[in-house]
C-alpha cells in the first residue's frame, strides 16, 4: 500500500514541480501541500493530465487549526477512476490523492474550482457556510446547511458548541 | 375572403399565453421521503428551473464529534443514514483504525461483512418499496417493508437495536453474533426471497410503473463524474464502480459476487440495479455463513487494550484490566496524531470519513463524505426541462437521506 502511494507522489511531483510544498504518504494516503495561489492550477493539471487523470472530486472540506498561522487548511480528496462503461468490474485500484492548501484567517479567501468540477459548487458552499472561507468566482455562494440569518460559522474552533441562535430555539 | 381558412375557429393563433409559476415543494412533502425543499419554476407541467434547498436535518454532526471521545462519535454515525446505520459505523471505525494502524481479527472481518450486507439490504428494500408507495402503489411497499422488517429483526439480534445499531466498534464489534442468529438468518433469507419474487412480479414489468421510471432523471455520464456521483446512480449509467471490488476491504476479496450495471442510467435502470444488488447481498451473506460456522469461538476484537478494552471477566478479576477499562472509558482511546481517509461502498455510493487526530483522546476533525450530498447536487440538472411528475421517481432513486445529506 505504502509503495503505491509513494510511486504516485513521485509522478505527481514530476508534474507539479515546485508547487509541491510538502508531501507524505502516512498510512498509505498520498497527500500534497500546495500554495494557496497555485491550488486551482495544480488541481486543474491533476485533472487534465492524461496519465494521472484525477476525474473525481470526491470531497472538499476544511480544518481549522486555531492558533496556527495560516489558520485554515482546505482538503481536497481526488480520485482517478476508470469510468468507461463496460461489463466487467475493474480490478485495478482507483488512485486517490489528497491535496491540501493553507488559507489564512485574513483574508479568508480561496479560488473556487467550480469550473473544474460541478461537485465543487455545493462542497464550497458547505465550507463557506461552516468555516466562513470565501470562494472567489463561485457562481452561487450562499449558505447551504444553515439558514441565511445564522451568525457565524459553527465549525470554527472558536465557535462555542453551546451557543444558541434565535431560530434554533432554547436548550431543553 | 370566402376561403375556408377564414372561417373562425375556437383555436387561438400561436400558443396560449401562460406565465411560469413558482411553487414550493417541501420541506415536508408527503411524496418525498426526505426533508428537502424544492423551489420550482414551472411552465404548465414542465420544469423551467429548480433550486434544491437542503439543510433541514442539519444538527452539527461534525461539531458534536469534536466534543466527545472517539468512541462517543459512533452513535452519531448511526443517525447519518438511518436505513443503513451499520455501514456508517463501519466507515467511521475503519478510518480510525487506519490511523491506529490496527487490523481486526478474521472472524471480526466476516461478521462485519455480513452486517454490512444486511444493512445494505435494509436500505435498498426501503428505497424500492418507498419508490412504489410514493407513486401510489401501496402493495409492493408492504412487500418491501415486510422484507426490511425481517432484516431489521436480524439486526436487532446482532446488536439490540433495529435501526440505530451502534454495532461496530473501533477495533472490532460491540459483540459477536448471538446464539441462534445463523438459524434465524437462514429462515429469514428464504422468506425475503419469496417477498422479492412477489415484489418483482407486481412491479418490475408493470406498465404504469415502467412508464413513470423509464427515460426519466437521466444525466450524461460526464456530468455524473463531474458531480462526483457514485453508487447505484453511476452503475446504472454503465460504470461498474463498486468499492467492494475496486478497493476490497473486509472479506470482500474472498467473496464471489457480481456488480450489476445498467445501460441508459434512467430511473428504471437505477431501480433494476438496486433490485439486483439485494440479490447479490443475499449471495454474499450466504457465503459468510460457512466461515462464521467454522470460526466459532475466535475473537472478533483486536487484543490491544489501548484500542478495545478487555473482556468483562478479566476486567472484574484483574487490576490492570480494570485500570485499562477505566481509562479507556473516561479518557477515551488515544489515536496517534495524523490524518486518514477510509471509505466503504454504502447503498448510496462512496461513504467516507476523513479524520484528523492531534494525539489526544478527542477527534480534532471528523468529516463525513456523504454520498447523498453528492447525489442530490445534480438533481437540478437531471430534472430541468422534464416534467413535474418526474421529480418523485428521480428523488426516490437518488434516495436522499436527510440525516446523511445534512449531517
Amino acid at each position: 500500500m505504502t509503495t503505491s502511494a509513494d510511486d504516485l507522489l513521485v509522478r505527481v511531483k514530476a508534474l507539479l514541480g515546485a508547487d509541491v510544498l510538502d508531501s507524505h504518504a502516512h498510512r498509505g494516503d498520498a497527500t500534497l501541500l500546495v500554495p494557496l495561489a497555485r491550488a486551482r492550477e495544480c488541481l486543474r493539471r491533476l485533472q487534465h493530465d492524461p496519465e494521472l487523470a484525477f476525474n473525481f472530486l470526491i470531497d472538499l472540506t476544511a480544518v481549522d487549526y486555531l492558533g496556527r498561522e495560516p489558520r485554515f487548511e482546505l482538503v481536497y480528496h481526488l480520485a482517478s477512476i476508470d469510468a468507461s462503461p463496460r461489463d466487467d468490474a475493474p480490478s485495478t485500484l482507483p488512485r486517490r490523492l489528497r491535496v491540501k492548501t493553507a488559507v489564512p484567517a485574513n483574508p479568508c479567501e480561496a479560488d473556487s474550482i467550480c469550473a473544474l468540477w460541478e461537485a465543487a459548487n455545493w462542497l464550497e458552499r458547505e465550507v463557506f457556510d461552516l468555516y466562513g472561507i470565501v470562494f472567489r468566482e463561485h457562481p452561487d455562494l450562499r449558505r447551504i446547511l444553515l439558514y441565511d440569518e445564522f451568525k457565524g460559522h459553527p465549525l470554527r474552533k472558536d465557535y462555542p458548541k453551546e451557543r444558541r441562535q434565535p431560530l434554533i430555539g432554547p436548550r431543553n | 375572403m370566402a376561403s375556408p381558412a377564414a372561417i373562425p375557429t375556437r383555436r387561438p393563433k400561436g400558443d396560449l399565453h401562460t406565465d411560469t409559476q413558482l411553487i414550493s415543494m417541501g420541506p415536508s412533502h408527503p411524496a418525498t421521503h426526505g426533508t428537502v425543499k424544492i423551489m420550482l419554476e414551472i411552465d404548465g407541467e414542465q420544469i423551467v428551473e429548480m433550486d434544491v434547498q437542503i439543510g433541514y436535518l442539519h444538527r452539527g454532526f461534525e461539531k458534536e464529534c469534536e466534543s466527545g471521545t472517539w468512541y462517543q462519535a459512533i452513535p452519531y454515525t448511526d443517525r447519518l443514514n438511518y436505513n443503513s446505520a451499520i455501514l456508517a459505523n463501519l466507515a467511521f471505525c475503519m478510518s480510525v483504525e487506519k490511523l491506529l494502524d490496527c487490523e481486526i481479527p478474521r472472524r471480526g472481518q466476516w461478521v462485519r461483512t455480513l452486517a454490512s450486507e444486511l444493512s445494505r439490504m435494509g436500505d435498498h428494500l426501503t428505497r424500492l418499496g418507498a419508490a412504489c408507495l410514493e407513486l401510489g402503489a401501496m402493495t409492493p411497499f408492504l412487500y418491501g417493508i415486510e422484507a426490511r422488517e425481517l432484516v431489521w429483526d436480524l439486526q436487532e439480534m446482532l446488536c439490540g437495536a433495529r435501526v440505530t445499531s451502534n454495532y461496530v466498534r473501533i477495533g472490532g464489534l460491540q459483540r459477536d453474533i448471538t446464539p441462534g442468529f445463523l438459524a434465524r438468518l437462514a429462515t429469514s433469507l428464504v422468506r425475503i426471497e419469496e417477498l422479492l419474487a412477489d415484489f418483482d412480479k407486481v412491479v418490475t414489468s408493470n406498465r404504469i410503473f415502467v412508464d413513470r421510471f423509464r427515460n426519466t432523471g437521466m444525466l450524461p455520464l460526464e456530468k455524473l463524474i463531474s458531480y462526483g456521483v457514485t453508487g447505484p446512480l453511476l452503475r446504472a449509467a454503465g460504470v461498474p464502480l463498486d468499492l467492494r471490488k475496486a478497493e476490497p476491504y473486509l472479506a470482500y476479496a474472498e467473496i464471489d459476487f457480481d456488480v450489476p450495471i445498467g445501460t441508459t442510467g434512467d430511473n428504471y435502470d437505477r431501480f433494476l440495479v438496486c433490485q439486483e444488488e439485494v440479490d447479490e447481498s443475499i449471495r454474499i451473506i450466504r457465503q459468510c455463513v460457512p466461515v462464521l460456522e467454522k470460526t466459532v469461538g475466535e475473537p472478533v476484537n483486536v487484543a490491544d487494550p489501548r484500542v478495545r478494552w478487555p473482556a468483562k471477566d478479566r476486567v472484574f478479576g484483574r487490576m490492570e484490566e480494570l485500570i485499562q477499562q477505566f481509562k479507556g472509558v473516561t479518557e477515551g482511546i488515544r489515536v496517534p496524531a495524523g490524518e486518514a481517509y477510509a471509505a466503504v461502498e454504502s447503498p448510496n455510493g462512496e461513504l467516507g470519513f476523513y479524520v484528523v487526530s492531534d494525539g489526544t483522546g478527542k477527534p480534532y476533525k471528523v468529516r463525513c463524505r456523504p454520498p447523498s450530498f453528492a447525489n442530490v447536487a445534480p438533481m437540478r440538472d437531471m430534472l430541468v426541462g422534464g416534467m413535474l411528475a418526474d421529480i418523485v421517481p428521480t428523488f426516490d432513486m437518488i434516495n436522499m437521506i436527510g440525516g446523511e445529506c445534512d449531517r
